[in-house]
């Protein structure tokens, strides 16, 4: 029978949950690596038991561990992140030039065919990938030097290379986005990149319909339809039906168009997911109401998803990596909050129930779904 | 024989349980003590001391003999007590944060 994994990284460790296709019976293992800051962990599609992690902390920097054995043992792998040559300046908050510098790693994207092969996406924006299972590491440094690097800026939480998406059709074709700089594309497999923020428009910078500066705060894509993408943006849930050369918005009915998720159900890819927060100053569902938020039609009609969610006194955020979906004939939706909880739906998220309830604030969730 | 006391996450990232001994070739400085630290320890590098500009962590600290030698001490020669071993070089955590 198949069986799902999840791996879950909090502000203070790494969890992995497991259960069987049910999916109503957990089994909990961690904290792996106490103490320290799991922004991300991805297990790589080509050998599910190879399994990438990001550990870091205020105190000791960025690690990188590695297991083989599914998350039971971890080794660490090379941690060095050197930007290619000069790294040179980007805008501070207050527009001065400020040089590049290295702070943590934020999403690990496995290769879809080589389990040695993975690309970082890290904090101050850049794109590394290693060949060699994480023992060394490289920048891909056309992104950084395409030429609007010095115009780039931080958002709020630093400026970080947050969203890396592979296309499985193209190997040569990987999307990435970075607050506040926006999002970008590749076709020449990381030499050369270009902005595709194209129909965004970000009311608070000085000019709506810049080329970058746009606050991205996520994209999700259905693996189907590599030319398809969803995007939370910072406010706007937006879509584009040709590989980000254009957006359109399809907030529709949304109650308020902020948040940090969303993605796409593993078998119907017009059917999305976001949780709407109340706004960028009061990071929380509106009304003290946890709601995730379905459409069917990809964007524009939303309906709210709360059975098995809490309706009153929830104020919780849930952070840009922390929802994923299973590929389980009937899809399992997750997601983790900053209050501890990993909810988990195995209806395509008709229903929801806690697979955990008080871990510490999570900051990613991916799922494996194992034969 | 030089002693060095790790922060308990380095302990635990080095698999070690209590203090780390170390024969340093040539002159004792922190900076030496700290190259065959992360000599024999690899997972260590990068964690102490930033990889390229080679400086300390802010919120990592060196104590000798019960003195704060974080600050522009680095390459100087460590006192008899900590070179024979009598007194341990204390690498500390900040104690700070959530």
């Amino acid at each position: 029978m198949s069986q799902v994994r999840v791996l879950v990284g909090t502000k203070k460790g790494a969890f992995i949950l497991t259960a069987d296709g049910k999916r109503d019976k957990w089994e909990v293992t961690g904290p792996h690596f106490a103490g320290w800051e799991l922004y991300h962990l991805k297990g790589s599609p080509a050998d599910p038991n190879r399994i990438y992690a990001s550990q870091s902390s205020g105190w000791f920097g960025q690690l990188i561990q590695r297991s083989n054995d599914g998350g039971k043992t971890w080794e660490p792998v090379d941690n060095k992140f050197v930007y290619d040559g000069i790294p040179g300046t980007h805008q501070w908050y207050d527009g001065t030039p400020h040089p590049w510098e290295f702070k943590r790693v934020w999403h690990l994207e496995p290769s879809l065919t080589d389990p040695d092969t993975v690309y970082a996406g890290v904090e101050d924006a850049a794109i590394f990938r290693s060949a060699d299972g994480g023992k060394s590491w490289n920048e891909l440094s056309g992104l950084r030097g395409h030429g609007s690097g010095p115009r780039w800026q931080p958002g709020a939480g630093g400026m970080c290379l947050h969203t890396l998406i592979l296309d499985p059709t193209n190997p040569q074709r990987i999307y990435i986005a970075i607050s506040a700089a926006g999002a970008f594309r590749t076709d020449d497999g990381g030499v050369t990149w270009k902005p595709i923020n194209q129909g965004l428009r970000s009311a608070q910078i000085p000019d709506p319909n810049a080329d970058v500066g746009h606050c991205v705060h996520h994209v999700a894509m259905h693996p189907s339809r590599p030319d398809v993408l969803f995007m939370q943006k910072h406010w706007d849930i937006m879509r584009s039906d040709n590989a980000g050369e254009l957006w359109r918005e399809v907030s529709g009915n949304l109650p308020t168009d902020f948040g940090f998720v969303i993605d796409v159900h593993a078998h119907e890819p017009e059917t999305i997911y976001v949780v709407p927060i109340k706004s960028d100053s009061e990071h929380f569902p509106p009304e003290g109401k946890l709601r995730v938020y379905r459409s069917r039609t990809g964007g524009e009609e939303w309906e709210p998803l709360t059975k098995g969610l809490p309706q009153s006194d929830c104020y919780v955020n849930v952070y840009r990596d922390a929802m994923a979906v299973d590929s389980m004939e009937s899809c399992g939706i997750y997601f983790g909050t900053t209050g501890g909880q990993v909810y988990a739906s195995a209806d395509s998220g008709d229903s929801w129930a806690p697979i955990v309830r008080d871990l510490p604030a999570v900051l990613s969730v991916e799922v494996q779904t194992l034969a | 024989m030089i002693r060095v006391v790790l922060p308990a996450h380095l302990r635990t990232l080095a698999k070690v349980a209590g203090e780390v001994e170390l024969e340093v070739e040539g002159r004792a400085t922190i900076t030496s003590v700290l190259d065959a630290l992360e000599k024999r320890y690899p997972m260590l590098q990068g964690t102490i001391r930033d990889h390229v500009t080679r400086k300390r962590r802010p919120f990592v600290r060196f104590f000798v003999c019960e003195e704060d030698w974080s600050h522009d001490m680095t390459e100087v020669d460590l006192p008899e007590p900590v070179v024979s071993g009598k007194d341990p070089l204390l690498l500390v955590g900040a104690i700070a944060g959530g």
